[in-house]
């Protein structure tokens, strides 16, 4: 509830506010979900799970190349053994960008999304725009994310319509040998393991990180 | 069925206008917050599976599909099963007050029930008495596959040619997974030339979705 010294400059609260607030107390007092239950499952997705994870995996992947063989024969154990196992990756593969391919994902029928390398997917991959539009016009969407490719590079959309989660291996950029995986880390956005971006380019990260001194 | 979800290859659903992923929190406000842990914590009751759960989002009216946000349409779907499973009432979820008990012949999972569970997930994969009927390489057409109930065969490959890309193994068939049964299916990833689905000047694009053997026939 907004505070009452507020609620002069408030709008009140929408349909769907009450709705979700009635519900949730039905439940709790029907003794059908545990608060404390209710807290650790929002916690997690919130704050534990992320993208970082699977940045993890494709830095390490640009690293060593034993294990990017691993990565790519065996993702879900390449995965584990690092930490990252659980619900909505208990089937991953990850599908590497070379040259003259570049791989994107989707899900048209619903949000399907690794949850357990990328976290929950952000709220354009589940909009209506994005699942109807990149299955059939791929370029048109990446140059809304700023991305443009060579008409030559095939485009392979992975749509997930089952429970096979898909992480793309984004192309290691040029200018970063002897780079450590840390440092790789770095320009390993979320978007780019989606395939709607590239990684970053050393002087995107240098750009940032100047912007934050 | 073709419903509202089946969004592939729709037109004129506009820009996609994406936040920046360096601003975009996980959660746009509290609501969205609680609805996403209601989903999760009432489907631990094992009361339905996720393919019902999909199933209860996609049975709504095409627009309300499409004018909801997608929380909203989390809203929709399980307050759906819980009215349809018994847990609740209609009138109760219109007040949100508890009007009778539910008998509890199941357990209401705990904080550490729940680390437990979401860290072992749920794996769909299933070891099949009967081999694949498609190899690597072959050319399959999608059925036609206009039906009321659940199924995962988008409407834009139906009738359409494709090349068997990927074995995945035997996995749950979600149009008798919905139905409440576990049986398993051999699943593919099938890929289609732009050219076959969309458009003859269509060059170097494709499309690989995932598709299970009942949705395909030989056509080599």
């Amino acid at each position: 509830m907004p505070n009452d010294h507020d609620q002069d400059h408030t709008e009140p609260p929408s349909d769907i506010v009450l709705k979700v607030k009635a519900l949730e107390s039905l439940l709790v007092e029907k003794g059908l979900v545990n608060a404390a239950a209710l807290d650790e499952i929002i916690e997690t997705y919130e704050h534990k799970v992320g993208p970082r994870n699977g940045a993890h995996l494709v830095a390490k992947a640009w690293h060593d190349s034993d294990f990017k063989e691993k990565l790519l024969e065996n993702p879900t154990e390449a995965a584990a053994a690092l930490g990252y196992v659980g619900r909505q990756g208990e089937h991953l593969r990850v599908v590497e960008n070379t040259p003259s391919q570049h791989n994107l994902v989707v899900c048209t029928l619903c949000s399907c999304y690794p949850w357990t390398v990328l976290g929950l997917p952000p709220a354009w991959y589940k909009s209506a725009p994005y699942r109807s539009r990149v299955v059939s016009e791929p370029r048109s969407v990446l140059r809304e994310f700023g991305t443009e490719l060579e008409n030559e590079v095939v485009i392979r959309v992975w749509d997930s319509t089952s429970e096979m989660r898909y992480l793309v291996l984004p192309l290691r950029p040029a200018g970063t040998d002897g780079w450590t995986e840390a440092q790789l880390q770095q320009l390993v956005s979320r978007n780019s393991m989606i395939g709607v971006e590239l990684a970053k380019s050393p002087a995107e990260i240098n750009q940032t990180n100047q912007g934050i001194e | 069925m073709q419903g509202g979800h089946d969004l592939g290859g729709k037109q004129g659903l506009g820009p996609i206008n994406p936040e920046s992923e360096a601003e975009e929190p996980v959660f746009h406000s509290e609501w969205e917050r609680r609805i996403f842990g209601l989903t999760l914590a009432t489907g631990m009751l094992g009361k339905w599976n996720i393919d019902q759960s999909r199933y209860a989002r996609e049975r709504q009216h095409p627009i309300s599909y499409l004018e909801n946000s997608y929380y909203e349409n989390w809203y929709e779907g399980v307050s759906k099963l819980l009215v349809e499973k018994g847990l609740i009432s209609e009138a109760e979820l219109l007040s949100g007050i508890s009007q009778q008990t539910v008998s509890r012949e199941f357990h209401v999972p705990t904080r550490e029930d729940v680390k437990k569970i979401l860290s072992s997930g749920g794996p769909t994969e299933m070891r099949l008495d009967v081999g694949p009927v498609f190899c690597v390489g072959d050319h399959v057409r999608v059925i036609r596959n206009f039906t009321h109930g659940h199924s995962r065969v988008p409407a834009y490959v139906q009738g359409c040619v494709g090349k068997i890309e990927i074995h995945h193994g035997g996995h749950i068939f979600p149009d008798k997974s919905v139905e409440g049964l576990v049986s398993g299916e051999h699943l593919y990833a099938v890929r289609f030339s732009g050219k076959e689905l969309w458009r003859s000047d269509i060059r170097n694009d494709e499309v690989i979705i995932d598709l299970w053997e009942p949705y395909l026939r030989s056509s080599n």
